[in-house]
């Protein structure tokens, strides 16, 4: 009797078909739409401009983690399909946390310039996160064709490595803010998921024959 | 006329309002019978089983708790009062988890009654106060306190109770007596959230004897009219307006008077964040914000800028002359 194999590359129909990329792009937004939906109606609870600030903080960090995912998963997976959707989910970590310094800067700082500028220096917390999305910005800017071109696919894949150094900051800014209350279930949590993911890299450039 | 009426307190810095204005209990019963419709099944099991946890944290429905308006000096803001979903279900209360919503989701499983308050230290009666008893100590009072969090956001809060120096009083702590530390409930099989190691249990708090003692301090055992939520304290809580909100301890079980500075429970997590004293001061940030300003509940749009942050909470007139000569950069 045929024993039927399970494996993760009874994936590849289904990402090959024309609406996978469109159906994930819409998955994507949910989160960003059911935030406006709440702030529109009194549904984010007693403190909204809190809640924007930490959900969009938490789905920039979750988009992170998905981001970094694709690659292991499809040498382990053997899915190449996958490798059509991380430029797109790359980019929803850059939408998600421009939304999150947005709100940062609007709701709690309501574009106080000065003030901004006072707290990203004064405060490592603040600094560190900014620090991870100024190095974040050059990655989203280059993530057209035509950039790999003008950079040349060597020096393009080593200015996108940089999204490892986002990773460990993203990983200190939220520790940091967690630091006070010593409240550090969910920093584990992330930090063992990008940790683990950082670590299969190292792991697979070292070991692993392709 | 209108002037007339609140005339006293204008002497005072501070506006009384009608007492009538604060509590509109037939919104809040309006409320509860809503949940308690879902809760019956209206909008779906799973929507009735949140809704449910969170009628059963309400289930015990405060009785009653009224007190005449308060005449010490300060103690009765004009500025809008907080609702009172809002400030019955945005609780940090970390014997109850450490988000905000847990606390009016979890803290049904408190048990207030009975109830007793153990008075131990420098003192020349220490024992065991029954809550039966602290009820009728002195007479209740309604007061209107600000009540700023040092996370940067406030509400307006009518308490009921009495100065907590009516208890300090009746116990005659002894001249060497320096300050006063508070010990809360830390009971792992009805509080899930001291099974954590957030905080080292029991959360404790402390005051000097001549904060303790100033009348703006209270003993709260009731808030908008009834007794205290499980969620917000009860069955006796601290309120100290002037300082962050952390500093007033909720369920209350010890009471103990010290020669030395007690520490109190963030000071030990987070000695560099928070200090003894915890005076709301919008010149001394807090290492990872600033303490400038303030978001009000409930009340400042998404949009609205934050207020600014009044010294000691707005409370300067009544305590400042506590703190002359002292640091506050210093003693924060």
């Amino acid at each position: 009797m045929q024993v039927r194999e399970v494996s993760l590359s009874m994936l590849r129909p289904l990402l090959r078909h024309a609406f996978a990329k469109p159906i994930i792009f819409t998955l994507c937004t949910v989160p960003f739409f059911y935030l406006v939906w709440g702030a529109l109606n009194d549904g984010l609870g007693a403190n909204p401009a809190e809640y924007l600030i930490r959900a969009t903080g938490n789905w920039t960090l979750r988009f992170l983690c998905i981001t970094l995912a694709i690659t292991p998963l499809r040498v382990v997976g053997a899915i190449p399909e996958l490798l059509r959707l991380r430029r797109m989910l790359g980019l929803f970590v850059y939408f998600y946390v421009v939304i999150h310094l947005l709100c940062y800067s609007w709701l709690d700082m309501g574009f106080e310039w000065s003030d901004i500028a006072t707290d990203i220096a004064k405060r490592p917390f603040i600094l560190v996160g900014f620090t991870a999305f100024v190095l974040l910005t050059p990655l989203a800017a280059t993530s057209f064709n035509q950039a790999i071109r003008w950079l040349g696919a060597k020096r393009w894949q080593l200015l996108h490595r940089a999204v490892y150094g986002v990773a460990v900051l993203a990983i200190l800014h939220f520790y940091w803010m967690r630091a006070g209350k010593s409240n550090f279930a969910e920093v584990i949590m992330y930090g063992a998921i990008l940790a683990a993911l950082l670590l299969w890299r190292v792991w697979n450039k070292r070991f692993a024959r392709h | 006329m209108q002037r007339n009426q609140f005339s006293i307190g204008h002497a005072s810095g501070f506006i009384h309002p009608v007492s009538s204005d604060i509590t509109r209990q037939a919104v809040y019963q309006q409320r509860r019978d809503l949940l308690k419709r879902i809760a019956a099944g209206v909008a779906g099991t799973s929507m009735a089983t949140w809704a449910s946890r969170e009628a059963l944290a309400q289930a015990k429905k405060p009785s009653p708790l009224t007190g005449q308006p308060s005449k010490v000096s300060g103690a009765s803001t004009m500025e809008k009062v907080t609702s009172y979903k809002d400030a019955t279900t945005y609780n940090n209360y970390y014997e109850f988890g450490t988000e905000k919503s847990y606390p009016a989701l979890q803290a049904h499983t408190l048990v207030t009654k009975p109830w007793s308050v153990e008075i131990d230290g420098l003192v020349k009666k220490p024992g065991r106060l029954d809550i039966e008893d602290l009820l009728k100590y002195s007479p209740m009072e309604e007061r209107i306190y600000r009540m700023r969090c040092v996370e940067g956001w406030s509400m307006v809060i009518p308490w009921v109770g009495y100065s907590l120096s009516e208890i300090i009083k009746r116990v005659e702590p002894l001249g060497n007596a320096k300050y006063v530390e508070f010990t809360t409930l830390a009971d792992p099989k009805t509080m899930p959230g001291v099974r954590s190691s957030v905080l080292d249990w029991p959360y404790v708090e402390g005051l000097r004897m001549d904060e303790a003692m100033h009348p703006l301090t209270l003993m709260a055992f009731g808030m908008y009219g009834e007794v205290l939520p499980n969620q917000n304290g009860a069955p006796l809580r601290l309120v100290v307006p002037w300082k962050y909100g952390f500093k007033s301890a909720k369920s209350i079980v010890k009471i103990r008077f010290l020669e030395k500075e007690p520490v109190n429970s963030w000071g030990r997590s987070a000695p560099q964040e928070y200090g003894f004293y915890s005076n709301v001061n919008p010149l001394v940030d807090h290492p990872r914000w600033s303490q400038a300003t303030e978001r009000r509940i409930g009340e400042d749009g998404l949009l609205t800028k934050k207020r600014k942050t009044l010294m000691f909470n707005g409370y300067e007139a009544q305590v400042a002359s506590m703190y002359t000569g002292m640091d506050l950069k210093k003693f924060y």
